[in-house]
């Protein structure tokens, strides 16, 4: 019998969670602030769905709910995308060490 | 651009998401993680463009959509202040949420783009994930709209709560696994409309009764919620970037609220459940007594520590509201310039997120090698000379090692009171968020700073 190809999206998904488990405890809690802003920017990765259902089916220029949605769902998922990964990268930017000349 | 080939791409970004948490271990490798996920990002955009191929008259649109939320959300990321992280990462949490939804929408509504089947006979599977990502991204959304309010300040911080509020919210859990049943066995649209309201009902009153200081534990759990609402989206697509990085953001998102549930003592299921401050606040107030504290001004806190030889400084939640770091930076210059050694001490829930006061205190310059965490500092009160605490209350309250009958009993706090002298700034004697008295105020090394904290550390900056 063949194996349904669910069965391996889920293999990915727990072995995914592991990996989460392990890296995520290996985080500094100085951090903790933009590892919540990064997997914040990380998770507007949904904005793949949102594409595809913003240029779904429409090869004649009408426009369905579904690709409005898209639309929609596309500039909701790029704020996060845009802001999560800039404000991390301005706090990531703040940590510094002492100065050495001290 | 063949499907196989797009699947491999997705991995490769999959696997550059995990190496930006990576990334986080320290401060030193967190820039570059930062990259990593902006470079894995990019690939999973590039190749969904490139795999859906034919460029019709859609793709302006997206890209003009792309390029709207794109400007809005560097704006934000630009002009946001780091005291105010709590609520822009709410914010974001609930956006998510909110096109995850959409997209579970735009699947059911055609379900022929995503390869699902037809309007009407879309398959079992993807139904029920199609669901799950749905509900879960709607009670992000509505939750973390809460959330905001919250710690914008729009709404009270305060619990809210009714009769029958648990039994309720058990109901309705109950009747999204009903209504997913109903769904998937009639493929009727109108289940899926009512299992989106009823998830957006749940999300709002599941935060509603939970408290303002709880807020480190809500975000955690939010930002949790919105990793399993990715995941689940991810298997209607299956996508494996989507998967990978729902299941990497959702253990995430449940490690930090152990954490957070840990720094306060306090069972997952307790801080949810609610209605913690206001219950406590009536029994404690009855046996209220008059008892004498010592209080100082600007000056006798300047000679205090200037005759001091290491000073710990345990910032809290008041800090961040006086937007006090800067002053405080200042003040603690002024200490090194006199050979007096400074640390700083953080507990693992001050403020309103994870690792909300070593942002703030990053932000004013502080060297991320002089803050530590409660476990790595707290044996060093002992042989500090002054502790200053500026915003911080319950999290250093004695009560919680001494007293059986105290709410926090058992709670981690920090060892102030072991210091030779503690300097407390506060506005008034007001108990803390725990609605509990600290003895700390009364104790004989105590003096208290009744004062704004940054009007005070600037005037202590003055006498020294």
């Amino acid at each position: 019998m063949e194996i349904d190809p669910f069965i391996f999206r889920l293999s990915i998904f727990i072995l995914s969670i592991f990996i989460g488990y392990y890296v995520v405890w290996s985080v500094t809690p100085s951090l903790h602030t933009p590892l919540m802003s990064v997997t914040n920017a990380i998770s507007s990765v949904i904005i793949v769905g949102a594409i595809i259902a913003g240029l779904a089916g429409n090869s004649n220029s009408d426009f369905t709910i579904s690709n409005f949605l898209g639309f929609l769902a596309i500039s909701l998922a790029a704020v996060n995308i845009f802001g999560g990964f800039l404000v991390t990268q301005r706090m990531l930017q703040m940590y510094k060490k002492k100065k050495k000349d001290k | 651009m063949s499907a196989n080939l797009s699947a491999i791409f997705y991995l490769i970004s999959g696997v550059l998401f995990i190496l930006a948490l990576r990334g986080l271990s320290s401060p030193e490798t967190s820039r570059q993680g930062n990259f990593f996920g902006i470079l894995g990002m990019t690939i999973a955009i590039t190749v969904t463009f490139l795999s859906v191929g034919s460029f019709s008259s859609g793709l302006i649109y997206v890209l003009i959509f792309l390029l709207i939320g794109g400007l809005i959300g560097a704006f934000i990321a630009y002009k946001i202040p780091m005291t105010a992280m709590p609520e822009l990462v709410a914010g974001f949490h609930s956006l998510v949420g909110l096109s995850a939804v959409l997209v579970a929408i735009s699947a059911f509504l055609n379900p022929e783009a995503f390869n699902l089947g037809s309007p009407g006979s879309i398959k079992l599977a993807s139904l029920i994930e199609m669901s799950i990502g749905a509900a879960v991204g709607a009670i992000t959304f509505s939750g973390s709209i809460i959330a905001f309010l919250k710690l914008q300040g729009i709404m009270s911080g305060s619990p809210i709560s009714f009769r029958g509020q648990h039994l309720f919210n058990a109901l309705l859990l109950v009747s999204i696994v009903v209504l997913t049943y109903l769904l998937c066995s009639t493929q009727s649209s109108n289940f899926f409309w009512i299992l989106l309201t009823v998830s957006f009902l749940i999300g709002f009153l599941l935060i509603i009764p939970i408290g303002g200081a709880d807020m480190p534990v809500v975000i955690s759990m939010l930002n949790s919620y919105s990793g399993w609402a990715a995941a689940g989206i991810g298997f209607t697509l299956e996508n494996s970037a989507l998967i990978i990085t729902g299941a990497l953001v959702g253990s995430s998102g449940a490690i930090l609220s152990y954490i957070m549930c840990k720094g306060m003592n306090r069972s997952f299921f307790n801080v949810i459940l609610g209605g913690f401050g206001a219950v406590e606040q009536s029994t404690s107030s009855g046996e209220k007594e008059y008892r004498p504290v010592k209080s100082g001004n600007a000056e006798d806190a300047a000679f205090l520590m200037k005759n001091a030889s290491s000073v710990i400084i345990v910032p809290g939640y008041g800090m961040a509201v006086a937007q006090a770091q800067h002053a405080l930076r200042e003040m603690v210059d002024t200490l090194k310039k006199n050979d007096i050694k400074v640390t700083y001490a953080i507990h693992p829930v001050a403020g309103r997120m994870p690792g909300h006061m070593n942002v703030l205190l990053a932000e004013a310059n502080v060297p991320y090698d002089e803050v530590f965490e409660l476990e790595e500092i707290n044996n060093d009160f002992a042989n500090a000379d002054v502790a200053f605490v500026i915003g911080a209350n319950d999290v250093t309250n004695p009560s919680a090692k001494s007293d059986p009958q105290s709410p926090i009993y058992g709670m981690p706090v920090l060892d102030v009171e072991k210091c030779k002298s503690v300097l407390f700034v506060k506005r008034s004697l007001s108990p803390g968020y725990a609605g509990i008295d600290n003895d700390l105020f009364y104790k004989e090394n105590t003096l208290m700073l009744f004062a704004d904290a940054k009007k005070m550390t600037e005037e202590i900056t003055k006498n020294l």
